[in-house]
């Protein structure tokens, strides 16, 4: 039995503390927009927060997040309406959108890091975050448009 | 692709040989055409009310519907995966419909004969729908102007639409009221419905303007669902053990002993495919996704191997350059007439090329999954599927059981770009449902997907082309070796050629260009090698993938050596005569429009100035897709090369499209950007061999497509046009390798005739032609 909370709410999972938190996420808990892509961590499509770090939950066994505090792409905001998911929509990044999930828990991630990335800090941080759709040039704007509107509301 | 979308979207196309019918139903009213096998319902549970309707047997394909509350449903039989198709369908609607556009909703539909031949690909959906949707949009404005003028009790002639309402003077009467008052059974001749007045595109209301796609907000949130977010009740998860070769391995035991001790395992199968889509497979059974990994690593096979389990790259390309020694291998493409043995005797010159390419992986971010059960005698197969015509004749022959008795359920696409035209990954799903009697959820790792891939095919090219005292070009021949997807996927899309061999367009189309080179012969073999080795498949932009990184390499290195700008060389060429003239619809102006987007990308990007040392631009242009479908495009790349290394760095790409009428803009610019991008990738970064038999590449440990720190700056640009709108989604993929090509020539003066162009390669071509030290 491995105990967690996922977006804020607490669950008791019972699997093998070795399943990876992926398809906990998926096929346990049910939330299905966390997505499977590589297996190996290297394409970001499952991304989620552990802790408020952006963690490749395909990779992340649930043994590992015992007690841990979770937040998948349906919990970022409860009416998905999180600023970086709010400028998503506006400069309509999305193609198939299978890998955007991830893109933009990592991007919330990083804008807590770096408040005002430069493009350095966005290829450093999104390189790890593939798309096959190649939207990459509207992911840049976004992050950078999410940034300022983030200023503006703590202003 | 686009051959098969047409043929086929012919008889989607010929729905408008049939009426058109508009009733009102419990809940609302639908529109859409007569004689047609069932009823579909844009509603949920609302049956087509015989007292209202036109007649006892209305039984329309029903294109869309519009309900009591004045909301448009349209039905979209085309497949999501990231182009806004159905936001592209819905605008065409839309707009001859005078809908409010806040009230359109869009629908994707469950596979059904009424739907007509259901393939997406080919960037030809706007071009194939274009004619139904604006039809079948102004047959709704004018039975519901005709109903509305009723309920104002005004003549029809005082009466206007605009903004889903009808309006006369001061008043007005919404959709909404007007479906729900009046009785809207009307019926439209075929004549009456090719007589109907399409807008001109200067009134058109949507089409043209800016938008946003339907299907964005919910990618946003994670509430979209794809195929692999599927779950059925009593459902198990499988995951496949995959023979050594893609055909010809036969099981010869299995031994489950070790992965017994998984918890949840249920079984292994192995599935006999009468189909021969996926011989050799064994099904690994549990109840968890993850037992079934872990039992699928502990379960062993034997296997009595095919014979391509040794196969190599080498071998490939050994085998190509031999079936092009031999000239009586392949078909000969009709090219017009012309002499082309006489022309290049008379040459004074003549040059030749070699071009090669290796295989390409769709990698399309969802791994290929379907969920397959049987329920009171009906198949169904929940997947995302870009080609359901394709694959359902086979799924009823796998399963022994009449195509009738499949249905396959729409999901959003995880990635397209062609995987999902073949759907081989149906058939071991529906096999293991069918053996087992309970619903089966199959998930392919990403290594088990790159695997069974059906990549672009590797190819070698040959080009020759000839020229007088003058300068003018004779004659030209190319000849193209590649894997054939239609051989093995869709045979009836075969061509014959004008020797009465066969051939498959989709290996071939790019070669048939628009240049005026005096007698042109194209000539397409099939690698027989490559055929059964893997599964060749149709991959973003097809063959013009390759061929037209051929041609547009060697007409650079023709320009080059006649001593004439390559911008001017190509220009000359595209004079529009003979074939090259163009016709209605689809290719009004012919060469001169591709002529047109190569001086217009030139001059945005400066050719002709100088450039820092090891800098170059090149260019270069295409069709897009086919010659009967052109959309023109010409790119130029400004690259950096480090001699040092090889290392290429691309520092802009500037692009140029004509693609006709652009429906809607920001979509048009996002598959713009992504094609770009894709072309970029294919030329730096992508690319597997063959090793023993398979792709040697299987996940990005070692396959490298582009990423977030490898993009360029890009400056993109269409051509404002009122032509015919054609496709998009392609054509702009097919010009980046080429002019990255050519500027690493106009860099540092090497020629690279291979794709992918790895820094290596470059540091050998200038090592060999001993250069490195200079500036």
């Amino acid at each position: 039995m491995t105990r967690l909370r996922i977006n804020g709410r607490a669950v008791t999972i019972n699997a093998d503390e070795q399943t990876p938190l992926l398809w906990v996420i998926r096929d346990e808990i049910g939330l299905k927009g966390t997505k499977f892509g590589c297996g190996i961590g290297m394409c970001g499509a499952c991304t989620v927060h552990v802790g408020g770090r952006p963690t490749r939950s395909c990779v992340t066994q649930l043994g590992a997040v015992e007690g841990a505090d979770i937040t998948t792409i349906e919990g970022l905001d409860p009416q998905g309406d999180h600023p970086v998911q709010r400028v998503w929509r506006e400069i309509q990044v999305p193609q198939c959108g299978y890998c955007q999930s991830g893109q933009i828990m990592q991007a919330a991630a990083m804008l807590k890091d770096f408040p005002e990335p430069t493009d350095a800090d966005i290829d450093a941080v999104m390189t790890g975050n593939l798309c096959r759709c190649m939207t990459y040039s509207r992911i840049r704007q976004a992050i950078k448009q999410a940034a300022s509107a983030m200023a503006e509301s703590k202003a | 692709m686009s051959r098969i979308q047409r043929d086929f979207e012919g008889e989607t196309v010929n729905h408008s040989r049939r009426s058109f019918l508009v009733a009102t139903v419990a809940t609302g009213a639908l529109f859409g055409f007569s004689n047609t096998a069932s009823a579909l319902n844009a509603f949920s549970s609302a049956q087509p009310d015989s007292v209202k309707s036109p007649g006892p047997n209305f039984e329309p394909t029903v294109w869309f519907g519009i309900d009591h509350n004045g909301i448009v449903s349209v039905n979209v039989p085309k497949a999501e995966m990231g182009q806004h198709i159905g936001t592209a369908i819905a605008r065409i609607l839309a707009d001859e419909l005078e809908a409010d556009w806040e009230m359109v909703r869009i629908v994707g539909v469950d596979t059904d004969p009424k739907w007509g031949f259901m393939v997406t690909g080919g960037s030809t959906s706007v071009w194939a729908t274009f004619p139904v949707f604006s039809r079948a949009g102004a047959a709704g404005r004018i039975a519901l102007i005709e109903q509305g003028a009723k309920l104002l009790g005004v003549p029809v002639a005082a009466c206007t639409a605009r903004g889903g309402a009808v309006h006369s003077g001061t008043r007005s009467i919404d959709y909404g009221q007007i479906v729900s008052r009046g009785n809207l059974g009307r019926r439209f001749s075929a004549d009456e419905l090719k007589a109907l007045p399409i807008k001109p595109a200067s009134t058109r209301t949507l089409i043209g303007k800016q938008t946003r796609a339907l299907d964005v907000p919910h990618k946003t949130t994670g509430a979209a669902v794809y195929g692999i977010d599927v779950d059925i009740s009593g459902m198990v998860y499988g995951r496949p053990k995959l023979p050594p070769t893609r055909y010809g391995s036969k099981v010869v035991s299995i031994d489950d002993s070790a992965a017994r001790s998984v918890k949840g395992y249920i079984r292994s199968i192995a599935l006999d495919d009468a189909s021969d889509t996926v011989p050799g497979w064994v099904m690994v059974l549990a109840d968890s996704y993850y037992a079934a990994l872990r039992a699928t690593n502990l379960v062993k096979v034997t296997w009595q191997s095919g014979d391509t389990s040794t196969v190599s790259e080498k071998q490939l390309f050994d085998h190509a350059a031999a079936l092009i020694a031999d000239s009586s291998q392949g078909a000969l493409l009709d090219t017009g007439a012309g002499d082309v043995d006489g022309g290049f005797k008379n040459a004074k010159r003549t040059l030749q090329g070699v071009y090669t390419t290796t295989g390409v992986l769709h990698f399309q971010l969802e791994p290929v999954n379907a969920v397959a059960l049987e329920k009171d005698g009906v198949f169904e197969i929940h997947t995302g599927n870009q080609a359901q015509g394709f694959i359902l004749p086979v799924l009823a022959k796998a399963l022994r059981v009449p195509v009738e008795r499949i249905v396959m359920r729409t999901y959003l696409i995880g990635g397209g770009f062609g995987r999902r035209l073949n759907g081989d990954y149906a058939v071991p799903a529906a096999l293991a449902a069918q053996k087992i009697g309970r619903p089966v959820k199959m998930v392919l790792t990403r290594e088990d997907d790159t695997q069974l891939d059906s990549l672009r095919s590797p190819t070698l090219q040959q080009l020759r082309l000839g020229w007088d005292d003058n300068g003018k070009t004779l004659a030209m021949e190319h000849v193209a070796v590649a894997g054939w997807p239609s051989l093995t996927m869709f045979p009836g899309n075969l061509k014959k050629g004008t020797n009465g061999a066969p051939y498959d367009p989709f290996s071939i189309s790019g070669a048939d260009h628009w240049y005026e080179v005096g007698a042109l012969r194209v000539r397409a073999i099939n690698n027989d090698l490559a055929q059964k080795s893997f599964r060749p498949g149709w991959l973003r932009a097809v063959a013009p993938g390759w061929t037209n990184w051929a041609l547009e390499s060697f007409m650079d290195e023709v320009s080059h050596v006649q001593r004439i700008d390559p911008v001017t060389f190509r220009v000359k060429h595209l004079n529009a005569t003979g074939r090259n003239a163009g016709a209605k619809p689809n290719a009004v102006g012919g060469a001169l429009r591709q002529a047109n987007v190569v001086r217009r990308v030139a001059a945005r990007a400066g050719w002709g100035r100088t450039m820092p040392p090891d800098t170059g631009l090149g260019l270069a242009s295409s069709f897009g897709q086919e010659r009967d479908m052109p959309t023109w495009c010409a790119c130029v790349a400004q690259v950096k090369v480090d001699r040092q290394t090889g290392v290429v760095t691309v520092e802009k790409l500037w692009m140029e499209i004509d693609a006709g009428s652009i429906i809607d803009p920001d979509g048009a610019m996002a598959q713009a950007q992504g094609g770009t991008l894709w072309g970029l990738s294919m030329a730096l970064y992508e690319g597997t061999e063959f090793v023993n038999g398979n792709v040697k590449d299987k996940n990005l440990d070692t396959y490298t497509p582009l990423r977030m720190a490898d993009v360029p700056e890009m400056d993109i640009a269409f051509v404002e046009s009122a032509e015919v709108p054609v496709g998009l989604g392609e054509p702009p993929t097919t010009v980046v390798a080429p002019a990255i090509g050519n500027a690493i020539f106009a860099a540092v003066g090497v020629r690279m005739r291979h794709l992918p162009i790895r820094a290596s390669a470059v540091k050998l071509a200038l090592d060999q032609a001993g250069t490195t030290k200079a500036g």
